[in-house]
């Protein structure tokens, strides 16, 4: 790795850390600037005022709210999350085992999808306008047309109504053998592919096609190149940034799936607990929570960024 | 190559057939949501049934819901929601984010790399979980929904139009003008929106059924429009639990869902080259 | 004598954007001997690519051969499957296309891309390719053969590029090479270099080969014979020499006399009064980039640029791509304000950036640009875009401005019918007129001219300059001329400056410039334009100010190369 290489890394590091203060703000603001004293709803009608009073000195509540703001970032920073409104537990401690579900959900998902949709999409764009080009497209627009949860809805519908292959809801606390663990899984997973793939097809097939119609493939064209050696060797070795990009954009599309998912089938992870915590009002839980996601959400962008910069023959060979 | 049907209208544009089948869709539902409590078979809160989840029949064409109400006529008021907000919501985030988009391309310099950097990092937010956040404080109502929903789209809108601006503001008419001495209004106004408005119009619809997708997502976690109103999503919602004998309560609303979010991709995807292609 | 090549009756259609199909190529018949050059020569739009093209059996997306044969080497390249269409490739027929920075693919080594024909059809081992490989540099005068194919595309100069790219069409030992406008994206000095190098392979092998080109005076160095295309059919065919020198179709005829352009008809008698200078450049230095310690900005282009232009005359600035020749014109015209130095007017000094120089000024001064297409708003109907500055500079309204935006389309010389047209459909030479005519409705002093007839044909190019040259005698204009092509510069101005890595080299007037310069690039730079003459480019040789000028380049080439090899 060169010089060149390095700084713009760094640089994307840097953009990334400044976006994550920007969001942590945004994030902090939207949940603490709300009416209603936070004190009073934590002790309840009942509590007397002094109670209220000494835990509102407790929780910073009568400082500025950029003072909170810092404590509170100082907190996430060092690994303290607060206490939940709702039962008073630590928000880590809550945390901590759903995030493990969600993560597995998650790169099981990956390690299914990724692959799938990259060679759809790399096909799709080999062939395109054929029959099967248009059918692929047709079916990713589709299935990028409609909500998650219907395609969710139609999963159960088929594989637990009508075939009865799989049960309608995972509950992960009580799993004996690897049938079972697949049989959890498979509701939510397939669910989560078909949203996230059908996104990485389409940008797959655009990233491809856009190489490939440059001057250089057609070059090799006129070399006499078959299809295949236009494809693998001149296309995709320059289309490898904006693919990366595609994968790791339509990777984010799990963060908003994987919400709806989680709630459908009832899966303990980290969306499930998010939204509970928003119909409880539970802030500091959904702060954290909040956070997770975005963190996620920015480092894929930024492992995307970093191929895209490695890929660029210009700048790996100075 | 799809048949195309020529239609001379107004712009003398041509639209293949699948674009026209787009547009009817939409104009179906547009007129539906506008109509609504005329042609509702039944009043949308009364309990018309005694038996829950009922199959189709003549009289009720899509069953009934959880509490025995009339499904079609809940769909037909769900129109007025879904529709309604989410053109609401995407108006007014278009509105913002073309308008400072463009503002950013003809101004340049710090205002507009600050603009920029804000706003991509408020876009690096996951938008189904800003609404959550954002429901979670402030609660749930109308008002709330459409200017969160805009103020989640607009930093896409923007950076849309912000990139075609920057385009057609490297060309020379642009340039010629700034040289003229011409204001930044008279730029905006006249010289680079008419030059990015065919493609603005294409985000507009695919940012339409973006809010779609996220009011029914929201609307389905229960966080959106409240009972007793329901749009689309709150209806899948309700009926959730007649899933599992597939009721038609809970099948058409979906297909409601998925009949205009396709259509508004067909009716792009199939746009007459002037408009979609300009300036890309 | 048998011909390699045979285009019978061949025509190809087109598909537009809005469905329709057109007939590009209109029954066009052409032949090429064994070892001879033919050029196709035209405008843009007449087809000339498109059957270069056709001998590959390629036919661009939208395009496809709807009749006729093109017989290659005793086969039929419309008649053939595919897959003989490939094997036909880069063995029979190799392409050398116009712009090698495109077609070398950025992410592989020259060489991988360069062997890539012999690995494609199995010719002959890898080794055996590398070697023949390195042969070909040396035969095309490359630096450093042995090394200069583990580099990058990138890495490379554009002159280069377009030899390597020739390189990589050889490698397969083809029967006929289809030169694409090979020389079009380069600068005159590296023009020459490049031409030269493609004439000896082609003599020194026997080879066939088609030139595609809009330039008749490149073609008279490397063409035996030359077909002249319009519109898709052929206007005429012959030896070079008849064609040069004879020419009898119209067309033709318009061409020739279109590249010898009148010299200024009347130039302004030095007798009377020396004018006042109009516009006075003083020691300017502009650049772009973060400004630095010194005051200066990280990129400097223009380096203490000094500059008197008199009312009523014409200044022409010449120089090669990264000479900073527009930059000069975005400095004078206020989009990049200057580091330092001074820019007068009238005597006044002008503050650098548009922002503060008042509407007075700003009409004073009006800057045209090269490319028509991009110059006028697509969405405003001509009648609107000439009606703007008079509203603006002028507020004149109603029947007093739409009787000014007639007047000045008969200026022009452009119908009155035309204001209720869009840009899009007017011809390029319409296009200009009208984006020149913009620029008269401010009734300015100084006119900055940008390239302003580099993107037009060579024959609406010229009615363009006559135009310009009729109306700065009636109008008293004063015009500041940005060109890269001297005849063009020679054609209209009464000096030339001469700008070379940013510096203002050398100024003199314009009758002076072919006998006259003193500066070596000057010289270089003049002596490399192409002669619509066929001895010219072999006649070189014996200059030996132009041989010494060049071998200094080519150390300098070859300084510029090793020094980013090393960053």
């Amino acid at each position: 790795m060169n010089a060149v290489v390095a700084r713009l890394v760094v640089q994307r590091l840097g953009i990334m850390l400044i976006s994550l203060l920007i969001v942590a703000f945004a994030v902090f603001f939207a949940t603490e600037m709300l009416p209603g004293d936070v004190a009073q709803i934590l002790l309840g009608q009942s509590a007397t005022p002094q109670a209220v009073a000494a835990l509102r000195t407790a929780m910073h509540l009568d400082q500025p709210a950029i003072l909170r703001f810092v404590y509170w970032l100082g907190g996430l920073v060092s690994g303290d999350l607060g206490r939940s409104y709702a039962n008073n537990m630590d928000v880590a401690a809550l945390i901590s085992g759903r995030l493990t579900n969600s993560l597995q959900l998650a790169g099981v998902t990956t390690l299914f999808s990724v692959p799938i949709a990259l060679c759809l999409g790399i096909t799709a764009a080999m062939f395109r306008g054929s029959l099967y080009d248009r059918i692929v497209s047709i079916v990713t627009v589709s299935v990028i047309s409609i909500p998650e949860f219907m395609v969710a809805t139609v999963a159960v519908l088929v594989f637990a109504v009508y075939l009865r292959w799989l049960p309608a809801l995972s509950i992960a606390d009580q799993v004996h053998g690897i049938g079972e663990l697949l049989r959890i899984y498979a509701m939510p997973v397939i669910t989560l592919s078909f949203v996230v793939s059908a996104q990485m097809i389409r940008m797959t097939r655009a990233a491809v096609i856009d190489t490939l119609n440059t001057p250089y493939v057609e070059m090799a064209l006129l070399k006499g190149a078959s299809r295949r050696r236009m494809v693998l060797s001149h296309a995709l070795p320059n289309a490898l940034g904006p693919i990366a990009n595609a994968v790791a954009l339509s990777l984010s599309y799990l963060l908003g799936g994987v919400i709806i998912v989680e709630t459908i089938f009832n899966y303990p992870g980290v969306a499930k607990l998010m939204v509970d915590a928003v119909s409880t009002r539970d802030l500091p839980l959904i702060q954290s929570c909040a956070m997770i996601f975005c963190v996620c959400y920015l480092l894929l962008i930024l492992i995307a960024d970093v191929i895209a910069i490695i890929s660029n023959p210009r700048l790996r060979n100075r | 190559m799809s048949s195309t049907v020529s239609s001379a209208r107004g712009l003398g544009l041509r639209i293949n057939i699948v674009g026209a089948i787009g547009a009817a869709i939409i104009l179906f539902w547009v007129a539906v949501a506008i109509l609504a409590p005329l042609i509702a078979p039944y009043p949308v809160g009364k309990i018309v049934a005694f038996d829950y989840f009922q199959p189709m029949s003549s009289s009720f064409w899509m069953g009934t819901d959880y509490l025995g109400r009339d499904m079609l006529s809940r769909i037909m008021m769900g129109a007025r929601y879904t529709v309604g907000i989410s053109l609401a919501g995407v108006t007014l985030a278009c509105f913002l984010g073309v308008t400072l988009g463009m503002i950013a391309a003809v101004v340049g310099g710090w205002f507009d790399l600050i603009l920029s950097r804000f706003l991509d990092a408020f876009n690096s937010i996951p938008s189904l979980l800003f609404g959550l956040v954002i429901v979670a404080g402030v609660g749930s109502s109308l008002t709330v929904l459409i200017v969160t929903l805009a103020l989640i789209y607009a930093p896409g809108s923007y950076r849309f139009a912000r990139a075609l601006a920057v385009n057609v503001n490297a060309m020379d008419f642009v340039t010629v003008a700034r040289v003229r001495g011409e204001g930044i209004v008279y730029m905006v106004r006249e010289e680079i929106f008419p030059n990015i408005i065919g493609p603005v119009l294409a985000d507009f619809g695919l940012r339409f059924v973006f809010i779609v997708l996220l009011l029914s997502g929201l609307s389905f976690l229960g966080l959106g429009v409240q009972p007793p109103q329901a749009d689309w999503g709150a209806l899948v919602r309700e009926n959730l639990d007649g899933l599992s004998y597939g009721a038609p309560a809970v099948v058409f609303p979906s297909l409601a869902i998925a009949s205009l979010t396709i259509s508004v991709n067909m009716l792009i995807d199939n746009l007459p080259y002037r408009i979609r292609d300009r300036g890309e | 004598m048998s011909n390699i090549v045979e285009i019978r009756n061949l025509r190809v259609k087109a598909k537009t954007d809005s469905g329709r199909v057109v007939e590009i190529i209109k029954g066009v018949d052409l032949e090429i001997a064994k070892g001879e050059v033919v050029a196709l020569i035209g405008e843009s739009g007449s087809g000339k690519t498109t059957i270069a093209l056709t001998l590959l059996g390629h036919t661009r997306s939208g395009c496809s051969i709807a009749s006729g044969s093109v017989t290659v080497d005793g086969r039929d390249t419309v008649a053939m499957s595919e897959a003989e269409r490939r094997r036909f490739r880069g063995t029979t027929v190799a392409y050398v296309p116009q712009s090698a920075a495109a077609a070398f693919n950025p992410s592989k080594t020259i060489m991988d891309q360069v062997v890539e024909v012999a690995r494609i059809h199995d010719l002959m081992p890898a080794a055996v390719a590398r070697q023949k490989a390195v042969e070909l540099f040396r035969a095309l005068v490359l630096p450093d053969p042995e090394t200069i194919g583990a580099r990058y595309p990138h890495q490379v100069s554009g002159g280069q590029l377009q030899r390597l790219a020739a390189a990589m069409a050889l490698i397969g030992d083809p029967q006929v090479m289809v030169f694409d406008e090979p020389t079009t994206a380069l600068d005159v000095t590296t023009q020459i270099e490049v031409l030269r190098a493609f004439k000896a392979v082609l003599r020194d092998r026997g080879m066939a080969g088609i030139y595609v080109s809009h330039d008749l005076a490149v073609v008279a160095q490397i063409a035996d014979r030359i077909v002249v295309l319009k519109d898709g059919e052929v206007q005429e065919v012959g030896t070079t020499e008849a064609v040069v020198n004879h020419p009898s179709h119209d067309y033709t005829r318009a061409l020739i006399s279109a590249f010898h352009p009148q010299a200024k008809s009347s130039p302004p008698s030095d007798a009377a009064a020396p004018a006042a200078p109009i516009l006075q450049v003083k020691s300017l230095m502009a650049g772009y980039g973060a400004m630095g310690q010194d005051g200066l900005p990280k990129y400097v282009v223009l380096k203490d640029v000094d500059l008197t232009l008199e009312r009523g005359r014409s200044l022409g600035i010449i120089g090669e791509s990264g000479s900073g020749k527009s930059t000069l014109a975005r400095a004078i015209a206020g989009l990049l304000p200057p580091a330092a130095g001074q820019i007068e007017m009238n005597g006044k000094a002008l503050a650098g950036g548009v922002r503060q120089r008042s509407k007075e000024e700003l009409r004073r001064l009006q800057i045209v640009f090269q490319l028509a297409d991009t110059a006028l708003n697509p969405n405003k109907p001509v009648g609107a875009i000439l009606a703007r500055p008079l509203f603006f500079y002028h507020a004149m309204r109603g029947a007093a401005r739409a009787a000014e935006v007639d007047r000045l389309l008969d200026m022009v010389r452009l119908p009155k019918a035309l204001k209720y047209r869009l840009p899009s459909e007017l011809s390029g030479g319409q296009k200009q007129r009208v984006n020149f005519a913009r620029a008269l409705a401010a009734k300015p002093d100084l006119i900055l001219c940008d390239e302003i007839t580099s993107a037009l044909d060579t024959v609406v190019a010229a009615a363009v300059l006559e135009l310009l040259d009729e109306l700065q005698r009636e109008l008293g204009l004063t015009y500041m001329f940005i060109s890269h092509d001297l005849s063009t510069v020679e054609a209209i101005c009464d000096r030339v400056a001469v700008m070379y890595e940013g510096a203002k080299v050398e100024e003199m007037p314009t009758s002076r410039m072919k006998s006259g310069a003193e500066h070596p690039y000057s010289r270089l730079l003049i002596s490399s334009v192409p002669q619509l003459d066929t001895g010219w480019l072999d006649g070189l040789d014996d200059d030996p100010l132009l041989r010494s000028a060049m071998a200094d380049r080519r150390a300098a080439e070859r300084w510029a190369v090793a020094r980013r090899q090393r960053s």
